[in-house]
């Protein structure tokens, strides 16, 4: 039974994996608007040196939700478009299973879109981002935020105006999400690390949180 | 059901109208006057009530919500959609009493403090959860959908406040510990404490009350839709 459900997951996580580089379609949309962000940011905030370690958590951040909101959208749009979704849901496992592999995927390419744009944002604004603490940040912040992000994003694709709805969902309630790992990005970033670890422990509350709502609900809003 | 308002629910609208024009007058006449902020501080007793009014609406929502995705009871999606309606408009006009204190004492009627945006923030949240009952046709869904977000909602509200004490704040505490050298915060004097209890009840009734005509509207609403759709059913039949 536990092994089975984990293979459930794996294998959604293959398929979501496979199809995206069978035909990229997720992970490049998210990628290039986050670079184009850093540029856009950079022009809109006349940007000065004396600001950097101030702004830069902050602009990683936005940049995450933004484009994440943009892969998480797409993602479960796909599987909307193509009737795919009813054929999972019609497979004889658990719902739950199929809430985790879809969340694992997204987790998994908002990651890989901070793998790249980590070293970026150290180019361009200068600042050394190369520490353990900020890719464990990064990790617990992705985890919330696909977790809130997967379970309204199932609810927003079943709606009439679809794209639009998901950030107005998503992004005011991962707001305590996004403050904290704004919070302690800037603490490691500053090179005090240590004033990051309430911050961290609230990261921490939060994915829990938000991975026991979706794993309680996501039942009742998959369900016709 | 009945035409007319249930008895009991007469007799607490006259209890509410009583409570809360006691509060005025209480607030107005028998409120002693702050000696530093002047009358200005008397919005501090429906600032404070609107608020708890609205975070209580919010609560009373969570729960309502919670119940209907374990009965799938129609009356408590009801509750949860009025509860929220009402929680929004006072939410409302606690951030707008606010910034009226604001305007003399801090200066300016917004400051980008914490407190502030997590209070906007908040509305902004219950605001979301009427665009997603528009866009949602089937009844059914809308409820289910309406009451998994009023759920996360509700989760992720007293997050941003504790988020929001963990970074620093020039907002006033006034209940729980006294933090000096904050523009705006005063001692409260026992006539003060009263005045506001007295408040914090009137307006808890008042909630009770729109609330309990609020859901009877619902219902109202409910049953002229199925008599308008048994209507065209039977045009439909008779054709």
């Amino acid at each position: 039974m536990k092994a089975a459900y984990w293979r459930v997951i794996g294998a959604i996580l293959w398929k979501d994996l496979w199809m995206e580089l069978r035909r990229p379609e997720v992970l490049p949309a998210m990628v290039v608007f986050a670079i184009l962000s850093i540029f856009i940011f950079n022009f809109a905030l006349e940007y000065q040196p004396s600001l950097r370690t101030i702004l830069v958590p902050g602009l990683l951040w936005l940049t995450t939700a933004f484009s994440g909101t943009l892969g998480i959208n797409r993602s479960i749009a796909i599987e909307k478009d193509r009737d795919s979704f009813d054929a999972l849901l019609l497979a004889p496992v658990e719902r739950s299973a199929v809430f985790l592999g879809k969340m694992a995927s997204l987790w998994l390419f908002i990651l890989i879109m901070q793998a790249i744009l980590l070293p970026l944002f150290g180019i361009f604004y200068n600042v050394d981002l190369f520490h353990t603490s900020l890719f464990l940040v990064c990790l617990l912040g992705s985890l919330g935020y696909v977790s809130a992000g997967v379970l309204m994003g199932s609810i927003s694709v079943q709606t009439k105006t679809q794209d639009i709805l998901l950030p107005v969902l998503l992004l005011p309630i991962s707001l305590p999400l996004l403050i904290a790992a704004v919070k302690a990005s800037a603490e490691i970033i500053a090179g005090t690390t240590e004033n990051s670890l309430p911050w961290l422990n609230f990261l921490i509350i939060f994915d829990l949180i938000f991975l026991g709502i979706a794993f309680m609900v996501f039942d009742t809003i998959v369900e016709e | 059901m009945s035409k007319s308002n249930p008895f009991l629910l007469t007799c607490l609208d006259v209890i509410t109208t009583l409570l809360v024009a006691t509060a005025a007058c209480l607030v107005f006449f028998y409120a002693p006057l702050e000696a530093v902020m002047g009358a200005v501080q008397k919005v501090f007793y429906f600032h404070v009530s609107t608020l708890w009014v609205g975070m209580l609406g919010f609560l009373a929502a969570a729960i309502a919500s919670v119940n209907y995705l374990r009965t799938g009871a129609e009356r408590w999606d009801h509750t949860a959609v009025s509860a929220i309606e009402i929680s929004l408009v006072f939410f409302l006009s606690g951030i707008i009493t606010g910034s009226i204190w604001a305007r003399p004492v801090w200066n300016t009627w917004w400051t980008w403090d914490p407190r502030l945006t997590s209070a906007a923030i908040v509305e902004l949240v219950y605001a979301a959860y009427f665009i997603l009952r528009q866009s949602l046709e089937s009844r059914a869904r809308q409820a289910r959908f309406a009451a998994v977000y009023a759920i996360a909602a509700f989760v992720s509200v007293p997050m941003t406040f504790v988020s929001i004490r963990m970074l620093r704040t020039i907002h006033p505490v006034i209940i729980g510990e006294l933090t000096a050298n904050i523009a705006g915060t005063f001692d409260i004097t026992p006539a003060m404490l009263y005045t506001f209890i007295f408040s914090l009840v009137a307006f808890t009734f008042l909630f009770a009350d729109l609330l309990w005509h609020r859901i009877l509207l619902g219902q109202l609403q409910e049953q002229s839709e199925t008599l308008l759709l048994r209507r065209m059913q039977h045009q439909e039949e008779s054709r």
